[in-house]
């Protein structure tokens, strides 16, 4: 018994260690494919083959990059100062569409009342191309924080509406049934068996709301910034500088993905339970 | 013969009547259940069986006639009837301890009385170990513990199971049916069990209700007396289990 029990702990180890081993080659031919992009690009100009004054090569990119952490030329910010700036905007949009638009399209999903009440008027709002809203929002709002955090609000809260609406919407109604006879009020159902049976499509929506509100914040940001990534990647153009527009792309990219991961460990953990059988 | 039941009546249903449009899906259905009797119902399939149990969780209203436990109109609010589903019915995102809790805390008992009651359950089931676990995380069979124990747990005035082992394979199907006596047993609940398979039927029930086709009649009440634990090999059960069917061919 004691030993058939040892004998299947050596294996978990064994199979823990060939997993860890194949993870790391995993990351290695990651890190590969990158580097292989990099390698090409670096070529193509070392060799002649573009322009260097319309694509630099990666290694002039590095060296900009490093140099806007402490220099303000020619832009006027700091690289950090970029970043916060962009990043303000672009999460106080993203956060007020989940605040707003989770709920909104979960009480949608789940009451009739709510759904037919709202839904002609979202219907309407929808198609309408987040951009389009900026001419109105100027006329409103000027040009500050509000104002740009309002055209990231519009394009993450769409995917956060319809995710939430879709998620409860599909609901099991067997589940709903146990509740119904264990004696549960709606509400009650609504809030233990409707929210979290939605949470895997809210989730999908707000990665789908992330994304749109990180790729708007240039668009945003060509209302008259004074500081930003978008805004730097302008000013990188007006000055004819594609090393300081690459190094903004590069950096809104970098970003980008640490958010999405930093989404992906919430998720991780709020649908811990989810376990493909 | 027979000894005369006398245990008090449990729930009591007088001329259940349920039409969907002009369709009659139940006609006039009378019976009554004692008090702790496990009642089988067999019935062929789209006879109205799952309408027949969703008047008596009131997921449906009857069209006439009314279902009545301990004298008064059956209503989820007051009374606590279980009911475990044909599908699996576990909540997938509560561990297991809460969802044998779900019911207990749906109906705001104590905090002690529920620790009390999933304890117990989850040693009734075996399940002491996996308490933390996800039903993901189980077996289908696992799972299907879960929900049997959760309704167990709710210590229900009637416990309703719609063919709980239609998907399970003939082993485990033994091994839960034994598990649900031994649970009936120590709890003394009151069950109703809907199944198509007479075997089960005659293994598991004190009464065997079996209903006509559509619409939904009761066309006869079988007594089961035989000891328990019950041998599917016994000539007696192979007389009831003939019986039962030949009453069925007539469907």
């Amino acid at each position: 018994m004691n030993k058939d029990k040892q004998n299947l702990e050596d294996q978990l180890q064994l199979w823990r260690q060939n997993k860890k081993k194949e993870n790391l080659k995993y990351v290695l031919l990651s890190a590969a494919g990158i580097l292989s992009v990099l390698v090409i690009w670096q070529l193509a100009v070392v060799l002649g083959l573009v322009n260097e004054r319309l694509l630099p090569a990666p290694t002039r990119i590095l060296n900009t990059l490093i140099f806007k952490i402490n220099n303000k030329a020619p832009d006027g910010n700091m690289l950090g100062v970029n970043i916060m700036a962009s990043l303000q905007v672009a999460l106080s949009g993203f956060l007020a569409a989940i605040v707003i638009g989770v709920p909104l399209g979960l009480l949608m999903g789940w009451w009739t009342y709510a759904d037919r009440f709202i839904r002609p008027i979202f219907e309407l709002i929808r198609p309408v191309p987040p951009i389009a809203w900026i001419p109105l929002v100027v006329v409103w709002m000027g040009v500050g924080l509000k104002a740009k955090a309002l055209i990231i609000f519009f394009t993450a809260f769409v995917p956060c509406v319809i995710n939430s609406y879709t998620g409860i919407k599909l609901t099991s109604q067997t589940l709903i049934d146990v509740s119904r006879t264990f004696g549960a009020p709606n509400y009650e159902i609504f809030w233990k068996v409707g929210v979290p049976s939605s949470l895997p499509m809210v989730f999908a929506g707000i990665r789908v709301a992330l994304g749109n509100s990180w790729s708007t914040l240039v668009a945003a940001e060509m209302l008259a910034a004074s500081a930003g990534l978008g805004y730097m990647i302008q000013i990188g153009r007006t000055v004819a500088r594609p090393d300081i527009v690459i190094v903004g792309m590069v950096v809104i990219g970098a970003i980008g993905a640490f958010l999405s991961m930093l989404l992906s460990r919430a998720e991780k953990y709020f649908l811990r339970w989810k376990i493909n059988r | 013969m027979p000894n005369e039941d006398t245990r008090p009546i449990k729930v009591e249903v007088k001329n259940l009547t349920k039409k969907f449009g002009d369709l009659l899906v139940l006609d006039d259905m009378s019976f009554h259940i004692r008090k702790g009797e496990f009642v089988c119902v067999v019935g062929p399939t789209g006879c109205g069986k799952s309408t027949f149990l969703n008047c008596l969780t009131r997921i449906h209203m009857p069209t006439s006639g009314d279902l009545y436990i301990d004298g008064v109109p059956a209503d989820p609010k007051k009374h606590n009837i279980s009911f475990v589903f044909q599908e699996p019915s576990a909540l997938p995102w509560l561990t297991v301890e809460d969802n044998i809790a779900y019911g207990l805390k749906i109906k705001k008992l104590p905090k002690e009385e529920i620790k009390k009651r999933v304890d117990q359950i989850l040693d009734l089931m075996g399940l002491q170990e996996f308490r933390k676990s996800y039903p993901g995380e189980l077996s289908v069979s696992a799972e299907q513990r879960i929900i049997i124990g959760r309704s167990f747990a709710m210590q229900p005035d009637l416990l309703l199971m719609d063919e709980p082992y239609g998907q399970m394979d003939v082993k485990m199907r033994f091994y839960l049916e034994d598990e649900v006596i031994r649970l009936w047993k120590e709890l003394g609940s009151t069950v109703i069990f809907i199944t198509h398979n007479i075997e089960e039927a005659v293994y598991l029930a004190e009464k065997v209700m079996i209903l006509t086709n559509k619409p939904a009649k009761i066309k006869e009440e079988v007594k089961i007396e035989l000891p328990r634990p019950r041998d599917i090999t016994d000539p007696k059960f192979i007389e009831y289990r003939n019986y039962i069917t030949d009453k069925i061919k007539w469907w």
